[in-house]
């Protein structure tokens, strides 16, 4: 089985630190070991390269935000407690270094953080066109929602081009929505850890989280018909 | 029993939330953020309702998918313009 040995090397990928835990790494850091330094750029950089493009308009503004984010972490690196992750610190900083920059890149980016809200989503963020809107089925779901079958994340993972169309869902997402997504769902940061790189309040983040993966799903529920539709 | 009557009970059972309703507060739910008595009746929805069933599967599919896009590395000339500056970091603050 092609799928399955694919499958396995994505989850057999070894991460760079496997024998270390993190206090060492912050030691080696601040020791000036360079080997540790190029491996922490390359396994977070491309994580924070995904996140600085939630916040500024171009990628090559985001490439300079990733920049400046490391030069932060070499000044940083002494006062460091390690209270939160390597990770969840490294987001904090970029978060800080990417507002800024975004705010002078671009008003509209801007004007969205001082609402904390640029959503043009109206009411509760559910796909109203989804639903029965009048008389006595009304709620009802319009065309009822099918089993996804089995295999599914781990072939949408592995397609280029459900990747490129997930991508690009979340590029036209509104900015906010954006960052939440990236963080919980793409990073996998926990939802408080959100809250507080983001600096919005849970029941805020929730619901950006909410109207953004609601987004997201319906992109991926077109591929999930062809695929089921296949079968027979 | 008629439609309407049929329909009616089924509701009841469900706890009152429509298939609307426990689709907008799907993310409470898989969140964790949900008070008990909402979450005993999205679960007595979602024990009677195999389309909801349905709908909560497909999102926590979309959230697997999206936990296992790859991230584009950086290019080549900028990872190496770090590894200088480190290296000059460090010699100024030995
Ligand atoms: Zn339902």
């Amino acid at each position: 089985m092609v799928l399955l040995r694919l499958v396995y090397i994505a989850f057999a990928m070894p991460n760079a630190f496997e024998n270390l835990d993190e206090s060492q790494v912050l030691e080696l850091l601040r020791n000036g070991d360079e080997a540790t330094f190029a491996q922490v750029v390359d396994q977070y950089s491309g994580s924070l390269l995904r996140l600085a493009m939630a916040y500024v308009p171009s990628r090559a503004v985001a490439e300079e935000v990733v920049q400046e984010t490391w030069l932060g972490v070499f000044e940083g690196l002494a006062r460091f407690e390690g209270r939160s992750s390597f990770k969840t610190w490294l987001f904090t900083i970029l978060t800080n270094r990417a507002k800024t920059r975004g705010q002078r890149e671009s008003r509209y980016v801007g004007l969205a953080e001082k609402t904390g809200m640029d959503d043009d989503d109206a009411g509760t963020g559910v796909d109203l066109d989804l639903f029965i809107q009048a008389g006595t089925r009304a709620g009802h779901w319009i065309e009822p929602p099918h089993a996804w079958d089995h295999g599914t994340p781990e072939r949408f993972a592995l397609s280029k081009e459900i990747g490129e169309q997930i991508e690009r869902a979340i590029a036209a997402l509104p900015h906010t929505q954006r960052q939440v997504i990236t963080l919980r769902d793409l990073e996998g940061v926990s939802s408080e850890e959100v809250c507080n790189i983001m600096g919005v309040t849970e029941t805020n983040q929730r619901v950006l989280l909410h109207r953004a993966r609601t987004r997201v799903r319906k992109t991926l529920a077109s591929f999930a018909k062809e695929d089921s539709e296949s079968l027979q | 029993m008629n439609y309407n009557l049929k329909q009616q009970a089924m509701t009841y059972m469900a706890g009152n939330l429509t298939c609307q309703e426990v689709a907008s507060i799907i993310t409470e739910y898989l969140e964790d953020a949900m008070p008990f008595s909402t979450r005993l009746r999205f679960h007595l929805h979602l024990g009677l309702c195999f389309s909801c069933r349905n709908y909560l599967k497909q999102m926590k599919y979309t959230i697997q998918t999206l936990g296992k896009l790859p991230t584009e590395p950086i290019a080549p000339e900028i990872r190496e313009e770090l590894l200088r500056r480190f290296r000059h970091w460090k010699k100024d603050n030995p």
